[in-house]
């Protein structure tokens, strides 16, 4: 298992998470590491998503769901009583498996989140906006059409307009649910290269299906089954010699 | 020819017939109102109140009173369906207190319009000591079309995709204006048509009106909501049931019928452009 020492950005300890009566996610003890990629990777169902959308109290919008354990976040857990999660998710921000972008246009579906916590001038916005679009390698594209519906762009540019927005609220994580899930090849790889280049300046936690993505793209690998954490190393360990039987059935194939 | 194409040719033929039947229906009784009413519209019929025991002159003041109603009506129903909607939809755990309140809705929904009247009679006019008036009518006539906009905010709520309200929320924006800046906007639509089916029942009531703002007749025109009013729906029934002259104002019952069929369609058409312009930058 990985432990990581000084460069540690989530730790999550003990969490165990219940939909009603049914417990999703058993006895999870994670690090996560500062401006590294770290792939969830396992079965459907098996817990990864949900842990996902639990370090950013996305989960939180689930009726009768509950928490046990602590995610720390710089220091402090997310799930105490006195924090925020408004502020927590404007932190750690969140890209879906299904592109998402608003009915509006380029240009306000990027402006929409920063627009509300206080960034009035349209110097300011454009700027973001700009900014946002490099990071997110779509301003070539976009920068003429800034005024049309998000809505018409393909899904692997509606995906990186959805990345460009989280982007644009400055957060220090970026979670992704299987991003390229819903995309072609080379929308895939779009975004793939685009997380490379992310990763430099943001913490990535992914959920991925898709095992050669994980192994492309990841620096640690956690392998969940059955809601707990089977296996969790840097990425090239797993797939080469993992420390666990099942870990290496599943990366093989032989179930899952 | 095989049996499957008769069953299919059959099923659509009654598909076809149910859908013509309405159709004839509501454009026969269209049909009939204009036929019989034109004769009568004109500009001093439109413009000017009635005289001589209101078998002469025109309807001005219940057209009027009409429009004063309905938006009173409207203005108050609005806030208060839309706002309940948002209550039970986004922010009310779902549960048995919810489900008591959407049973009381539609309950609601099911009261004849004439006890909306004596419940508005009690409480506005006589409790509240409003009197008849626009103020106890608009009220009655509110309540009345408080169901339908609620059921009508609700359904237009559960329809803007959940993701919207994900993708908001995940970029660390409050609920509340998560609801005000992406949800209520997309629902604008259905709330919308909503309202439309509210002020075509609203302007077309007659019972609830009949005792709490409602007059038989009067030539002055409103010059507060603590003043009672003519109003289409019972200017029709009067002539038609309750004055001397019934068989001589035949013609203007028909042109009145005729003018709040063309306000109601009038608003309506209104409505649904409005629906329509917005509807066409919304799309997901």
């Amino acid at each position: 298992m990985v432990t990581i020492q000084d460069n540690c950005i989530i730790k999550v300890r003990n969490v165990d998470f219940y939909y009603g009566k049914f417990r999703a996610l058993t006895d999870i003890s994670m690090d996560f590491e500062k401006n590294r990629v770290t792939a969830l990777i396992g079965p459907s169902g098996c817990g990864k998503s949900t842990l996902l959308r639990l370090l950013n109290r996305m989960n939180d919008l689930i009726d009768g769901s509950r928490v046990e354990g602590e995610v720390v976040f710089e220091g402090k857990n997310i799930y105490d009583q006195d924090i925020d999660p408004v502020e927590i998710r404007r932190r750690i921000g969140m890209v879906f498996q299904k592109p998402n972008p608003f009915p509006k246009s380029i240009f306000n579906n990027i402006t929409y989140g920063p627009r509300l916590v206080g960034v009035r001038k349209k110097s300011d916005l454009e700027a973001l906006v700009e900014q946002s679009l490099r990071q997110a390698s779509l301003w070539d594209e976009a920068k003429d059409i800034l005024g049309q519906s998000a809505m018409m762009l393909s899904g692997g540019q509606q995906q990186r307009v959805c990345i460009a927005r989280a982007l644009a609220m400055k957060p220090d994580v970026l979670l992704m649910d299987e991003p390229t899930s819903a995309l072609d090849p080379i929308s895939t790889a779009k975004i793939e290269e685009l997380i490379e280049d992310l990763k430099k300046r943001y913490t990535i936690i992914i959920v991925t299906h898709n095992m050669q993505q994980a192994a492309r793209i990841s620096n640690y690998t956690g392998f969940f089954y059955l809601g707990k954490l089977i296996e969790y190393n840097p990425t090239e360990k797993i797939f080469t010699t993992p420390d666990v039987r099942q870990t290496e059935d599943y990366i093989t194939g032989r179930f899952g | 020819m095989k049996w499957r194409y008769i069953k299919q040719n059959l099923f659509f033929g009654a598909v076809r017939l149910s859908a013509l039947t309405i159709t004839t229906a509501v454009v026969a009784i269209l049909f009939y109102i204009f036929v019989n009413g034109i004769s009568v519209i004109s500009w001093d019929f439109l413009t000017l109140p009635p005289r001589d025991a209101m078998t002469k002159g025109g309807i001005m003041p219940a057209i009027l009173g009409t429009v004063y109603l309905t938006s009173g009506a409207i203005i108050i129903a609005l806030p208060l369906g839309v706002i309940s909607a948002i209550y039970l939809n986004e922010y009310a755990k779902q549960g048995l207190v919810v489900r008591i309140i959407r049973v009381g809705v539609n309950c609601l929904a099911g009261v004849p319009s004439i006890v909306f009247g004596l419940f508005g009679l009690g409480l506005f006019v006589v409790f509240l000591q409003f009197g008849s008036c626009i103020l106890s009518g608009a009220l009655t006539l509110g309540f009345l079309i408080l169901p339908t906009i609620i059921g009508a905010s609700e359904e237009a709520l559960k329809a803007v995709p959940q993701t919207f309200r994900e993708a908001s929320l995940a970029l660390g924006v409050a609920k509340w204006q998560t609801i005000y800046r992406i949800v209520l906007p997309n629902a604008l639509p259905g709330i919308m048509t909503g309202s439309i089916l509210g002020i075509g029942r609203a302007a077309g009531e007659t019972a609830p009106i009949m005792f709490t703002a409602a007059a038989f007749y009067t030539s002055k025109l409103p010059a507060s909501i603590f003043d009672e009013v003519m109003a289409l729906p019972y200017h029709i029934y009067v002539l038609a049931t309750a004055g001397t002259h019934i068989e001589e104002t035949r013609p203007i019952q028909y042109g009145t019928a005729l003018m709040l069929v063309a306000l109601v369609l009038g608003i309506d058409l209104i409505a649904i452009i409005i629906r329509s312009y917005i509807r066409r930058n919304r799309r997901w």
